[in-house]
């Protein structure tokens, strides 16, 4: 079956390049000392170890599950740019060349992709499970709080981390497909996750109604399949938002329409 | 041993925008030859052999292999090997994993790669980064992926291109064994003299269109060319020319006769007792044939000017 081998070159093409786990490190490093710092400050926060702050009152109650999240509300960057790059390099370094010479078939590559991307999305999500919950857990243990590991509910929301990742996967592919350029891909990814999106969702908890249109946003339908965000701390927790199962289609929404627009403005194409 | 496979060209044209890169183009690039493809740049080589290989969709017409198109072949490397530019790598791979990644999607076994490594010379440098080869490794490891399926149809866009002249001796004689393997082997250039030595036969491309097809033999005319005589009793050589009947041209450096090849004018000569300081064939040079063809200066047979394309 000619998916399958497609499917081995294209993981192929990921294991023999540094990017993959370049973005497994950072994400590892990065989510793990911002979970244990969070879980650190919370936890001495709510258990009044450290002085009170009027702004922010955080209970000892249910403080686990916001802290396992706060990976997922700031890691999906990182399969969002994989599925980003998993594309732009193919144009950069004219590599769809021999990739369409060796199959012809141009939608069982883009097929092929998106098992790579579901994978890999899984893969970052089960890191960012591990690494969020790891040191924090033992922080929350070391204060005497409850780490909500013996709960079913925190277990169901890790495994909702690993979906979401596996659909910013597929939206980082379809967003590759449509900008083809890499550097214009990472600028507007980079822009979108790190500004607009967390200021769209902040401005929303001031401008009455306004959350009723963010929550569409995909960083949102992101927030809402996990179940739990840091806005939610942040004062945001009286917003709308999605239940788990529609932000699950929202943001595979994104993914397939952006797949399908770059399929129609540049996958079909002519490669030269 | 793989079979050749005829190549034909339909009426292929492409129009980017207002421009008409190839047009009307037709041609059978039969097995067992080394059909040079030449044309200067931005002839419409490149687009031509890009619409052969199903990466570029012609406006009008169709290229097949075989009879089916690239696209609807069922193992495309086993059958066509291609190597179009130098650049399709990813520098941070090593050549033996790029060469794995299509050997993977093709179904082609591993042990293929070495062999293919050892064949262009780069098996000492298999396992070393693509981002610090020379062009001529490039070029080399372009080909190794071309033959990577041991296909009957080979498909090579300048592959002369930045290896020195060793390389392009090797090449030459690479690509001929090929050939007499019986298979087909289509090899552009941009160069005459690069592939004069090299190919049975020629397709000449300018602006998009067939100027030429044919043996390099049908190049020149026989009708131009000359021989060009003298001799230190130059009255004498006039009288016997004209006495044989035979036309000819006064030159600075001697005479010209177009209608006498070179054994008949010296038969002639050694009958008159006249010793010759100069018997020599005149005709254009190949490269001179080339320029004007590709300048529309001249036009040949093979290669309608008017309705597009030949035949």
């Amino acid at each position: 079956m000619s998916l399958t081998r497609t499917t081995r070159a294209e993981f192929t093409k990921q294991t023999t390049t540094a990017m993959w786990w370049i973005l497994g490190l950072v994400l590892v490093v990065y989510l793990g000392v911002t979970g244990a710092g969070l879980a650190f400050t919370f936890a001495a926060s709510a258990t009044g170890a450290l002085p009170a702050n009027k702004g922010v009152h955080l209970p000892a109650e249910g403080l686990a599950p916001i802290v396992y999240s706060v990976g997922a509300s700031i890691g999906y960057v990182f399969p969002l740019l994989f599925g980003t790059l998993m594309v732009t390099t193919e144009y950069r370094h004219q590599t769809l060349t021999p990739t369409f010479l060796a199959t012809p078939r141009r939608g069982t590559v883009m097929a092929a992709k998106v098992v790579v991307g579901i994978l890999t999305g899984a893969l970052y999500g089960a890191l960012t499970a591990v690494v969020s919950v790891g040191p924090a857990a033992g922080v929350l243990a070391g204060y005497g709080l409850a780490t909500g590991l013996g709960s079913s509910d925190t277990w169901a929301m890790l495994a909702r981390i690993v979906l979401a990742f596996t659909l910013w996967a597929l939206v980082g592919l379809g967003v590759g497909a449509l900008v083809r350029n890499q550097v214009a891909a990472i600028v507007i990814v980079l822009a979108f996750t790190q500004f607009i999106g967390p200021i769209a969702t902040v401005a929303a908890t001031f401008v009455k109604g306004l959350d009723r249109v963010t929550q569409y946003l995909p960083g949102a339908a992101s927030d809402a399949i996990v179940g739990h965000s840091i806005y939610a701390v942040a004062g945001a927790s009286t917003s709308a938002h999605l239940v788990w199962w529609a932000g699950c289609l929202v943001l595979g929404g994104y993914a397939a329409a952006l797949i399908v627009l770059g399929w129609l403005t540049g996958w079909r194409r002519d490669v030269d | 041993m793989p079979t050749g496979h005829v190549i034909e060209f339909r009426d292929v044209t492409k129009r980017f925008g207002p421009v008409t890169a190839v047009d009307g183009f037709s041609a059978r690039i039969e097995p067992g030859a080394v059909t040079g493809f030449l044309g200067p740049n931005g002839a419409g080589k490149t687009t031509t052999m890009r619409m052969l290989l199903g990466l570029v969709r012609p406006t009008r017409g169709h290229a097949t292999i075989g009879g089916r198109p690239y696209t609807a072949l069922e193992r495309p490397m086993q059958t066509v090997g291609a190597a179009l530019e130098a650049s399709s790598f990813h520098p941070g791979r090593s050549a033996r994993d790029h060469l794995a990644v299509y050997a993977l999607a093709s179904g082609i076994p591993r042990a293929r790669i070495g062999e293919v490594l050892a064949l262009v010379g780069l098996a000492d440098a298999a396992t070393r980064r693509i981002g610090g080869y020379s062009l001529g490794m490039r070029q080399r490891l372009g080909l190794a992926q071309a033959l990577l399926g041991d296909p009957g149809v080979l498909v090579l866009d300048e592959p002369a291109n930045g290896l020195d002249p060793e390389g392009i001796r090797w090449m030459r004689s690479l690509l001929q064994a090929l050939a007499a393997e019986g298979r087909t082997v289509l090899v552009s250039s941009h160069l005459l003299a690069e592939v004069q030595q090299t190919v049975d036969r020629l397709l000449i491309l300018a602006r998009g269109r067939l100027v030429f097809e044919g043996g390099i033999e049908d190049l020149v005319d026989p009708g131009e060319v000359a021989t060009v005589v003298d001799a230190p009793d130059r009255q004498a050589l006039r009288d016997a020319l004209t006495a044989a009947g035979l036309q000819y041209e006064v030159l600075r450096h001697g005479l010209s006769v177009a209608d006498a090849d070179t054994a008949a004018v010296g038969a002639l000569a050694a009958r008159e007792g006249i010793a010759l300081s100069l018997l020599q064939r005149r005709g254009p040079s190949l490269e001179q044939v080339f320029l004007e063809l590709v300048s529309g200066e001249r036009t040949h047979d093979s290669a309608a000017p008017a309705d597009g394309g030949a035949r």
